[in-house]
């Protein structure tokens, strides 16, 4: 009886003392590097994408055109936020990603001065950390914007962010956690405009169905949508109009790495070239709305863009 | 080690004790929310278990469907139901009651199929009515296990309730979402260690509870007991 006692409170320590050695382990380090830079071969792009539906289309885009120019790519679709994959693309891990241009400005330098799409691009192009350029940034755009009903506009009235003082209930702004924290958030609403907001509701999926159904019940008042989202149409939703500029203008532009070479990247900035605000919040809808893959939906859009 | 310091100091920082987002009221929504679902989910599977039990019928769909339930993705089915109910709530408790389901069915129809077969004939034979029998035998008897299967539900789903802040501004999962979204690292483990604390004091609960609800007669019936000579049941 003693001894398995004795036995027993041996097994609890060695698995307390584990635990800590193990915990310790995963803290050193970044917990999410993964150094797939180190195991793909030398002649191979890595093509990443945000966890964006709408990025991912743009991500198959380049991996297809690369693929018809006999470049051999490995995709790595699907890493996160820019949080996440920022780091990874730093470190190498992926060759060529579709950035926007004024998000990933703010996100590279918080205090960066914005301005006109040219004016941001050429402010990202001495932003980014060496090992890594832009290519040309595309006409398609697809800009954070907050975003409010129709109904909601119409009753007061609505038609640029700074209107919203003129709202007399309270208003709750919901969205993913770090629009709480971003340069555009609630906190420079009323630093800058003096909108009051009465609360924050985070919901995580981006922008997503949740985001919109909560819009539309009325649990929330204000919200972030991209303005490519076909949601903004289908749900009869408005995006307030920006005209000083608080959202910084966000150009699709594939980042690179050092791997892509000239002949890579004359492949990119011709889809650049090719890819206009209206096809941008076409290809959303095709997936939003009919379902299709990302492989079709890139695949229907090179055919009929007559590339390659 | 970094992280792991960082998220130490995060832990002790009193900033992080103050306001709607203090460690404290955190850990009161989380405890709060997991016990009000392992209520919803007993309230569910703990009559169905103990009819499966008792009449022996029913047992093959039992498993298959808590099979059934287990494999359904949680985060999925919170979305899903979110879809037609909203943002709040509502649903992490529909999608977390139906993850902890399994396990305390399973515990409370085992409890009642462990117990061997004699002892219900013999209550039967005295005279005991089907609804005594349930009551006074099956139940006390079973309870062990029941209480095991509310165990591993509770496990669960205090490691899982970090999904309610997916459509809400509550409970643990806050800091690891906001901390993975802007990168404070720091604020995700400790946010994590505190899931893990509360998980571990949970269990440590449930493990004194489990020991206490054994009746005296079994514990009195024991081999161990039989050594140190107390072969007699109390009663």
């Amino acid at each position: 009886m003693f001894t398995a006692q004795k036995g027993r409170l041996a097994l609890i320590s060695v698995v307390a003392v584990g635990a800590v050695v193990a915990l310790a382990g995963c803290a050193s380090g970044d917990p999410l590097g993964s150094g797939s830079s180190d195991t793909t071969a030398a002649d191979t792009l890595v093509v990443g994408s945000q966890d964006y539906y709408s990025n991912e289309i743009i991500a198959e885009i380049y991996a297809q055109a690369l693929e018809a120019n006999d470049f051999t790519v490995d995709r790595s679709f699907r890493i996160g936020q820019r949080e996440v994959y920022l780091p990874e693309l730093e470190a190498g891990g992926v060759d060529v990603f579709p950035e926007y241009t004024g998000s990933l400005l703010q996100a590279l330098d918080a205090n960066a001065a914005g301005g006109t799409s040219d004016e941001i691009y050429t402010e990202l192009e001495s932003a980014l950390p060496s090992g890594l350029r832009v290519l040309d940034k595309a006409d398609a755009s697809d800009q954070n914007s907050w975003t409010v009903t129709q109904a909601f506009a119409e009753k007061y009235d609505l038609t640029d962010i700074a209107s919203l003082t003129k709202v007399t209930e309270p208003i709750t702004v919901g969205g993913n956690s770090e629009l709480q924290t971003r340069p555009y958030g609630p906190d420079e609403l009323k630093a800058k405009y003096g909108i009051e907001t009465a609360g924050f509701v985070p919901i995580e999926d981006g922008g997503g169905p949740l985001t919109v159904k909560a819009l539309v019940d009325g649990d929330i008042q204000l919200t972030n949508i991209y303005t490519a989202s076909p949601n903004i149409k289908s749900d009869n939703l408005v995006a307030l109009s920006d005209p000083d500029g608080l959202f910084f203008a966000d150009n699709v532009v594939p980042v690179v790495s050092e791997k892509v070479n000239d002949k890579a990247a004359e492949v990119l900035n011709t889809v650049s070239a090719a890819l206009s605000a209206n096809d941008l919040a076409s290809l959303n809808s095709e997936s939003k709305n009919d379902q299709k893959s990302a492989e079709d939906i890139a695949a229907a859009w090179l055919e009929q863009a007559n590339l390659f | 080690m970094t992280f792991f310091i960082e998220a130490m100091a995060w832990l002790v920082d009193p900033a992080n004790y103050v306001g709607p987002n203090a460690i404290g009221v955190r850990v009161l929504e989380h405890l709060g929310f997991t016990l009000l679902t392992l209520f919803f989910a007993s309230v569910v599977a703990v009559p169905i278990g103990f009819l499966i039990g008792h009449t022996g019928r029913g047992r093959g769909l039992a498993v298959g469907s808590s099979g059934a339930l287990r494999a359904i993705p949680t985060l999925g089915l919170l979305t899903l139901v979110a879809l037609s109910v909203g943002i709040g709530l509502t649903a992490p408790y529909v999608a977390l009651t139906v993850l902890a389901i399994p396990p305390i069915l399973a515990g409370a129809y085992t409890g009642f199929e462990a117990i061997d077969r004699k002892t219900i004939d013999a209550a039967r034979a005295v005279g005991m009515s089907e609804g005594q029998i349930v009551r006074k035998v099956e139940l006390p008897l079973g309870l062990p296990l029941l209480i095991g299967g509310l165990r591993s539900a509770t496990l669960q789903i205090v490691a899982t309730a970090t999904l309610a802040a997916y459509v809400a501004d509550f409970g643990l999962g806050r800091y690891l979402f906001a901390g993975l979204k802007t990168r404070d690292y720091a604020e995700m483990l400790g946010g994590s260690i505190v899931v893990i604390l509360l998980a571990l004091a949970l269990e440590g609960i449930f493990t004194v509870l489990q020991k206490l609800v054994v009746p005296r007669g079994v514990a009195a019936g024991r081999p161990t007991d039989i050594r140190v000579g107390s072969p007699r049941p109390a009663r």
